[in-house]
């Protein structure tokens, strides 16, 4: 299915990008996100298992183990700190 | 109907906003607000400017859910909250919660739990330039401890 990615704050400085549309057999974001990891380069780094990184379903807050739908869009980010 | 939420570059004014935020309301009688503002230093670092970044898609419609949580928990009137992003330099305004109420405190309660809430939750991320180069504000688990005394997970730091 056809998703879109979007990259916030220093994931966005990190990948060099701020979106880009996926073509992907994941169906979590968990499986989305090791997918990215896979690609190796500035994706595995911003994206590592270990390392602090939110995501967001529909631009709502959401929990790795969501499942993700057509035309969904997923923002990654790392922790907030607005206030 | 004034509105709720404002993400803006543009500065705020608070007694413009409290007067608004009462406008007709004759059962308020208790209005509490919190300022944030852009310190000149920061985990031991002078600080000579700060970009506040956010997600455009996201962060009203968090903060609105906030706002519905705050008037669900609280007996409250009404919320506002304004947040600036954009560059921001040391004694700038950053953030506004103001609430009202009948009795101070529900309003003082409710505003200290929404910036608890935003703090963590809003997606906002600050970037802010020292001597030593630009680096991004690094999240605090003592923010984390703070939304948890209102029965809320964080999870951020």
């Amino acid at each position: 299915m056809k998703v879109q990615l979007r990259y916030f704050a220093s994931i966005r400085e990190a990948i060099g990008s701020g979106s880009e549309t996926l073509e992907t057999a994941a169906t979590t974001l968990s499986a989305l996100r090791d997918e990215l990891i896979g690609r190796g380069g500035a994706h595995a780094e911003a994206l590592a298992r270990g390392k602090a990184v939110r995501v967001a379903l529909n631009q709502t807050m959401s929990d790795e183990t969501a499942a993700l739908t057509e035309g969904a869009e997923i923002g990654f980010f790392p922790p907030v700190t607005g206030g | 109907m004034n509105p709720r939420v404002s993400i803006q570059t543009e500065d705020f004014d608070l007694s413009r906003e409290v007067a608004r935020l009462r406008e007709q309301d004759k059962r308020v009688g208790a209005v509490c607000s919190f300022i944030g503002t852009v310190r000149d230093r920061n985990d031991g670092q002078s600080i000579s400017t700060m970009e506040l970044e956010h997600d455009p898609g996201m962060t009203e419609k968090a903060i609105e859910a906030m706002i519905d949580e705050a008037l669900k928990r609280f007996e409250i009137c009404a919320a506002r909250v304004i947040h600036r992003v954009g560059l921001l330099q040391p004694l700038d305004q950053i953030v506004l919660v103001a609430v009202s109420s009948a009795h101070r405190g529900e309003s003082f309660q409710a505003c200290e739990f929404l910036m608890d809430y935003l703090k963590t939750q809003a997606p906002f991320w600050k970037k802010e330039q020292t001597p030593e180069g630009a680096r991004w504000v690094d999240a605090r688990v003592s923010d984390d401890t703070a939304l948890a005394k209102w029965g809320i997970e964080s999870r951020n730091a």
